[in-house]
């Protein structure tokens, strides 16, 4: 599979874009797990705490701009923006986003 | 004798859920696949679970922590309670996946179960020509396969198209790749036949060349390259071929969980011959009962099991020694080692094998013919071991 890096994906780099859940995934909490989970045909992703937060906000109507505030003022932290990025372009390039 | 309770508990502790829940619904099935994994004597496996303990399964194991649910056989489409199941499945939260050979699959059916909320349809080819998918299936099912392949992509469904390969199949790999992009299947599975159950009766007919797996993996990269992410493809090895063993169901009673057709619990859907082992019936005891605590699911698991070069080996950990059916089916023992392997003892029967197919000839072995996948080989099949135990004994 082609994988892109961060800056190589238009569509991180616009802080316009509006990632959304690509229709082959579903997001669910497992209570056994106590965690998020990808599933898709015959297969499951376990989402680290960091990676759900973000990917459970990507609702095709939130900008990255606008994501990256929210998360920034959810957990009162700044300078998250680059981690954000690295992982939205990560799940872009395993197609968790579109 | 109370440090060995401790011990006890902790390894039971240490034992994770079960992920996958394959549902063998039933072993009924209209096509007659040669490469069927399948028992061979599954014409003896009549009792089929009810609609009411299916629903008891699903619960059972997704209370434990079991996220994707396959409702397999046979054909599952054979049971006129799957839009039921797979509502209950639904509802109970599982990934649901249909696995098919898409006869049955009506438009009424599959609307029925998407508002019952399957997830995804697996659909199965023998082939890209309507001549080879109706000759290894027994069936004229090819036009009938390209039109549900149009209803699931009309119904929205995710589709995986699936395809045993084998030596005829084999060098149809580009037209095959072709005939899922043109159905518009979103994954194909491309699965190397496994030789079990009616493959493996038929194995002589089905081994392919080396040069024809090296061929047809060429063609398969050329195409990855070629269309990007428009089709995932799933590559299942030929393990015959290769040098390590395939991490088979990534470690015994460590993720799947297999229900056959009359209850029985299985840690893969071909453990049920395995010499010596009692699998438990979800008739009589519960899925964590099974999962935890019974000798079945606790033979294989860990490592105390191995025997050596398994037992000091580096790469234990990454394939669990192989395929405990296929080292039965090999060497006589299960414990042993997957004779795939290459540090296996016993791997040159793996390798005359694998010779045999490049000159087609089976020294001191007649020419068997091709067996299909019928009731009536199977009853064929029952009786002559029968006679075969009746004459031992």
């Amino acid at each position: 599979m082609e994988v892109l890096t961060p800056t190589q994906d238009p569509r991180v780099l616009s802080v316009e874009a509006r990632p959304k859940l690509n229709r082959m995934f579903r997001l669910q909490w497992e209570e056994v797990q106590q965690g998020y989970v990808l599933l898709y045909p015959e297969g499951m992703v376990q989402l680290n705490a960091s990676a759900a937060e973000i990917i459970r906000r990507c609702d095709g109507l939130t900008s990255v701009n606008e994501l990256v505030a929210d998360l920034e003022s959810a957990f009162a932290q700044s300078g998250l923006r680059s981690q954000i990025v690295q992982l939205l372009a990560q799940a872009y390039a395993r197609r968790w986003l579109v | 004798m109370m440090l060995a309770q401790v011990t006890g508990a902790d390894k039971l502790n240490a034992v994770k859920p079960p992920f996958w829940l394959l549902a063998e619904l039933t072993y009924r099935c209209p096509l007659h696949c040669v490469f069927c994994y399948n028992p061979t004597q599954h014409a003896a496996l009549r009792e089929e679970l009810s609609t009411d303990e299916w629903i008891k399964v699903m619960r059972e194991a997704r209370a434990m922590g079991a996220t994707q649910l396959g409702f397999s056989g046979g054909e599952p489409l054979v049971r006129d309670d799957l839009e039921v199941l797979v509502q209950e499945a639904h509802r109970l939260g599982y990934y649901t996946n249909l696995l098919t050979s898409g006869v049955g699959l009506t438009e009424p059916r599959i609307k029925a179960l998407k508002e019952a909320g399957l997830d995804h349809i697996q659909l199965s080819f023998q082939d890209s020509t309507r001549e080879l998918n109706d000759f290894l299936s027994s069936t004229k099912t090819f036009e009938l396969k390209r039109r549900v392949a149009a209803l699931i992509k009309a119904y929205d469904y995710p589709m995986v198209m699936n395809v045993v390969l084998h030596r005829h199949n084999l060098p149809h790999v580009g037209t095959i790749i072709d005939l899922a992009l043109e159905i518009g299947a979103e994954y194909l599975e491309l699965a190397n036949t496994q030789y079990y159950g009616w493959a493996m009766l038929n194995r002589e007919h089905l081994m392919p060349t080396r040069e024809q797996l090296q061929t047809a993996e060429a063609v398969v990269n050329e195409y990855r390259l070629k269309i990007g992410s428009q089709c995932q493809f799933f590559y299942v090895v030929p393990d015959y071929f290769e040098e390590r063993p395939k991490a088979c169901m990534n470690g015994w009673g460590s993720v799947f969980l297999t229900i056959a057709p009359d209850g029985m619990a299985l840690p893969c859907h071909n453990a049920r011959d395995l010499p010596g082992l009692v699998f438990p019936s979800v008739r009589e005891e519960s899925i964590a009962d099974i999962w935890q605590r019974s000798a079945g699911f606790n033979a294989f698991r860990g490592e105390d099991w191995m025997q050596e070069p398994c037992r000091s080996c580096d790469e234990r950990h990454k394939d669990f020694g192989g395929c405990r059916c296929q080292a039965f089916m090999l060497t006589g023992d299960a414990a042993a080692t997957d004779p795939v392997c290459s540090k296996s003892p016993l791997h040159e029967q793996v390798v005359s094998i694998v010779r045999a197919a490049e000159t087609r000839a089976n020294p001191g072995a007649p020419w068997k013919p091709i067996v299909f996948r019928t009731d009536a080989n199977s009853r064929e099949l029952i009786e002559a071991a029968g006679r075969q135990t009746r004459a031992m004994s």
